[in-house]
């Protein structure tokens, strides 16, 4: 079984802080690491190449530093990975991304299976994984939680919902976006470590991946940022003190107001 | 692409603070763009007082799309009743499109759902395109995808809304790339720009710390996901008249390579997290599964939902689908109460937006007091039950 996992380098979010002169986002010294729903569809990749053999091509559209991510993910069991990285890309929104990760995949060419993240922990989306999909013309279950079985070309999963969850099948190949209940991510092994370390991991850009040039980076992104601003930071408010019974009645007091109506 | 003006720039850094992705330096007194980082995204253009830092945006041709006219909503239905979600689309679609003075739509697909069709009126539409057959029961991504791209493509909205729930996330983003359209996620603020009557999208970016503008100027439709609870719902006004408009797609449109086998409801789940107006949210205070009892009283007698932090779930007091924060779910409640959580930034970003957040927790240097609008430093086992006691005779005395 041949298994396609995109992963996407963003920064630590606890990492984060805000500038409080200035209202802006500190990066600076900020760790890079996996999308942390990435994380699980890596492992959920690898445990299946462990049951049913073939391999687990990790790729990641991004700079150049990006491809820590993906020697994290070789660490992690992944067999091969592949860096997608061209300053033409840069710009790029979830159309232009989906349609670049697409033509990533295409040239890749064997595959059973793509398995996404539900969404980036940056960006939010969750729109890049039925992106691809639509891009190559393939089925998609998202918010996959559990594989229940995988036979004679198909496989049965349980997709995480609002009201609980549903049980689907699908013929592969097929893109999956998971969620966190899907399995618990392993720790790099000693082996996966000295693989990290030394495989050569091919950096593809517009020109490798035969990309339409008015289909990718700023060009190719129907939605354009015209202003990134910070928000007025959220101000702690009263704080109640004293005896439980005192507190408690002085805050029923000040929530009266909103728990009825009029 | 992207260049600084050496002859202009003074090196006064205000565009260094202004970057988010920390891609410039001051090198020798003047600004330089670390390529690898920068995405184009232009907050230093719009810092610079100086003009030292040119955006080049390749537009293009302009391409004509006047063709394109008003604004629709998708109307999320399950079983056969449309999700309040729908609503709240509504209202905003109604204030956008007399904004524009256009019409309102709504799409309704779905099976037995014809007779839902009148509220959507009722709610501010003046048409809505109902497609009503027994295959089309339950969601599945390629028949919606199919028919909405048909619908549209036929009838070329200028605006298409829809909400960011499991099911909206994952039929637009398939629907978007089919039809080249803009799509941005999670908007929880919608302007039009009379200029161009283009759509400004404002969404959160690194969980509600930067917030973006984002516009479509060359594409249509422009599409939008909306959160649940970030928008007013519509008020239903009795005997409003508008069209209905029925249509049926059969043959290739209704082709599903994926299957519904089956749908398990989670009886734990009863009051959907991301809809409740109330969230009562226990954290690593709480201690043991059989203190979630207290929660659980607490968000009862609110008519609440009981969250849980990371530390809850990992510990397994509590299941996933109770999570909120990062790797759970973005809740934005009208009151939100967290129980003995600290507040780790990754807890935070899933509820910070919030109406009013209470935290009750023994450390008076807990972040969450950060964020709370009301702080109560104590022992929750005796706030709690007090608490949810009051709270019942309070209402009950309504």
């Amino acid at each position: 079984m041949d298994i396609i996992v995109c992963i996407k380098q963003v920064p630590n979010s606890a990492d984060v802080k805000i500038d409080p002169k200035t209202n802006t986002l500190m990066r600076e010294g900020v760790e890079s690491i996996i999308n942390p729903f990435d994380t699980y569809a890596i492992e959920e990749g690898v445990r299946l190449r462990e049951r049913f053999g073939g391999k687990v091509t990790v790729i990641s559209m991004g700079p150049p530093q990006a491809q820590t991510a993906l020697r994290e993910a070789v660490s992690l069991g992944c067999d091969e990975a592949v860096l997608i990285s061209d300053r033409a890309f840069a710009g790029s929104d979830t159309w232009a991304t989906s349609y670049t990760l697409a033509q990533a995949i295409r040239k890749i060419g064997r595959y059973d299976l793509i398995i996404c993240g539900k969404q980036a922990s940056d960006g939010d989306t969750a729109q890049v994984g039925p992106g691809i999909a639509m891009h190559l013309d393939l089925p998609q279950i998202t918010y996959v939680k559990k594989i229940e079985e995988i036979k004679d070309g198909k496989a049965r999963v349980e997709r995480l919902v609002e009201e609980g969850y549903e049980i689907r099948e699908t013929p592969l190949p097929c893109l999956f976006t998971v969620v966190k209940e899907i399995n618990v991510p392993r720790l790099p092994s000693l082996k996966g470590k000295m693989k990290a370390k030394s495989i050569v991991i091919p950096v593809w850009g517009a020109k490798d991946l035969n990309c339409e040039p008015q289909k990718i980076g700023l060009e190719g992104s129907p939605t354009k940022v015209v202003k990134v601003f910070s928000p007025p930071p959220r101000k702690g408010g009263a704080k109640l003190v004293g005896e439980p019974h005192d507190v408690v009645e002085k805050l029923v007091d000040l929530l009266k107001g909103d728990l009825l109506p009029g | 692409m992207i260049k600084v003006l050496n002859d202009k720039c003074t090196g006064c850094r205000l565009c260094l603070k202004a970057c988010p992705f920390a891609a410039i330096t001051i090198v020798e007194k003047k600004a330089v763009i670390d390529l690898s980082k920068c995405t184009l995204c232009g907050a230093c253009v719009e810092s610079c007082k100086f003009k030292a830092i040119e955006l080049k945006k390749t537009v293009g041709v302009k391409k004509d799309l006047s063709a394109y006219r008003d604004v629709w909503v998708f109307c999320e239905q399950h079983k056969g009743k449309i999700q309040s979600i729908s609503w709240e689309l509504l209202g905003e679609a109604r204030k956008l499109a007399d904004t524009l003075q256009v019409k309102v739509a709504g799409v309704l697909i779905g099976s037995n759902v014809a007779d839902e069709a009148a509220q959507v009126i009722e709610r501010g539409a003046d048409e809505v395109y109902v497609v009503d057959q027994h295959e089309l029961e339950h969601y599945l991504d390629e028949p919606y995808t199919n028919i909405l791209i048909e619908l549209i493509n036929e009838r070329k909205p200028e605006i298409v809304l829809c909400g960011a729930t499991t099911l909206g996330r994952s039929l637009v983003a398939r629907v978007a790339v089919k039809i080249n359209a803009g799509l941005t996620a999670d908007c929880t603020g919608l302007d039009i720009d009379l200029k161009d009557r283009s759509l400004l999208q404002t969404r959160p970016a690194f969980g509600g710390n930067i917030m973006a503008t984002i516009v479509t100027p060359n594409h249509r439709p422009q599409m939008a996901t909306v959160r649940h609870k970030v928008m007013k719902e519509a008020v239903a006004v009795p005997g409003r008249k508008g069209n209905i408009i029925q249509r049926r797609f059969e043959g290739k449109f209704c082709a599903s390579r994926t299957t519904l086998l089956n749908m398990v409801e989670e009886v734990e789940q009863t009051v959907n997290l991301c809809e409740a107006d109330i969230i009562v949210t226990g954290g690593r205070g709480v201690g043991c599964p059989e203190n979630f009892k207290i929660i659980r009283e607490l968000a009862l007698s609110l008519d609440g939902a009981v969250g849980a932090s990371r530390a809850a779930v990992d510990a397994d007091w509590i299941p996933y689908s109770h999570q909120v924060g990062q790797t759970g779910k973005t809740v934005c409640p009208k009151i939100y109460i967290a129980c003995g959580v600290s507040g780790q930034i990754q807890h935070l970003i899933g509820m910070q937006s919030s109406d009013i957040i209470i935290a009750i927790n023994k450390d008076p240097d807990a972040p969450i007091f950060n964020v709370a609008t009301y702080g109560v430093v104590g022992d929750l086992f005796e706030i709690v039950p007090l608490l949810a006691k009051k709270f019942r005779e309070l209402r009950k005395k309504a």
